[in-house]
């Protein structure tokens, strides 16, 4: 189903992700689960792909520390300014994570 | 997990893109927009079956449109390219009913992943490596692909440099099926070249 408001990963080029011999490489866990919430939510059709993808260039253009940061600080800037998230309510929820005040349930955390 | 040595910092073992990470998919769980299944399902999904289709959606033009298919057997960048798909280092090997094509790779596990995602495990495995090339018409049974012994197989080593993709021939009772009908019908395994497409089945 060709449709492009659904997510096309980019197989070459600045926004492409890592890959080993084609498959996706996550050097940690939270890379894919990083990956899984964009796609999930731009196949949900949240957001247009396209806008995602914008972003994540921009992010690699401004010479972020690695491709799956620049990939969540775009779904991050894209969720926030869609109004999604709050940016306050992800700050709060990061400081509850990092001080132990919330446990964090989700395996792709560790 | 309590790690004192860090400090006041409770989970001091967590990197901020871990945090961070973590952050976002709670706060989208509580607002109902994700579930931690659904992120699995569609990582799973990117895995396995969204490369075999762009690879399905070359082979089933070229079934429907002969020139499509010329193009694609002598010049597949530009064949590619006019479906979107951009790889410059790829061979299509056409079966016919008296030549079938399969692919492998000797050295390490090279694959056309642009048309077809992922590998299967067995296609790294050294077994299938090995005896693809020294008994293939072995292996192609053992993968329920009988074929009559007048069938040359041709076996494609894969490297860095050439991938190589293998056009299946079109099953007989499809002459009136559409394009993406088509596509839905081709496997994985038939563009490696160890199956051949089945014909669809009949309708209800």
């Amino acid at each position: 189903m060709s449709d492009a408001a659904r997510p096309a990963i980019d197989v070459e080029g600045a926004a492409a992700p890592p890959r080993r011999n084609g498959e996706l490489v996550f050097q940690e866990p939270w890379e894919g689960r990083a990956f899984g919430m964009a796609v999930t939510l731009g196949d949900a059709r949240l957001f247009p792909w396209e806008a995602f993808r914008r972003r994540l260039i921009a992010a690699i253009a401004e010479g972020g520390p690695s491709y799956y940061e620049n990939w969540l600080a775009a779904l991050q800037t894209l969720l926030v300014e869609r109004g999604v998230l709050s940016a306050a309510d992800i700050e709060t929820r990061l400081r509850q994570f990092a001080t132990g005040e919330r446990d964090i349930v989700h395996p792709g955390a560790s | 997990m309590h790690d004192h040595d860090h400090g006041h910092t409770h989970e001091g073992e967590l990197s901020p893109a871990q945090l961070r990470t973590a952050a976002l998919e709670s706060l989208l769980v509580e607002k109902g927009l994700l579930s931690s299944d659904t992120i699995d399902r569609i990582v799973e999904r990117y895995e396995r079956d969204i490369g075999p289709m762009i690879g399905a959606r070359v082979v089933a033009r070229a079934w429907v449109d002969p020139a499509y298919k010329q193009r694609l057997l002598s010049d597949s960048m530009s064949a590619l390219a006019e479906l979107g798909i951009h790889m410059n280092n790829l061979v299509v090997v056409e079966n016919t009913p008296t030549v079938q094509n399969a692919i492998v790779c000797t050295l390490c596990s090279c694959y056309p992943w642009a048309v077809l995602g992922l590998p299967p495990i067995w296609y790294k495995d050294p077994a299938y490596r090995s005896r693809m090339v020294i008994e293939p018409r072995v292996v192609l049974r053992e993968f329920g692909l009988e074929l009559d012994e007048s069938v040359e197989i041709r076996v494609w080593d894969s490297s860095a440099e050439q991938r190589y993709l293998v056009l299946p021939e079109r099953p007989p009772g499809t002459e009136g099926m559409t394009e993406t009908e088509l596509a839905a019908l081709i496997t994985r395994d038939a563009m490696i070249g160890v199956a051949a497409v089945a014909a669809p089945a009949p309708m209800r």
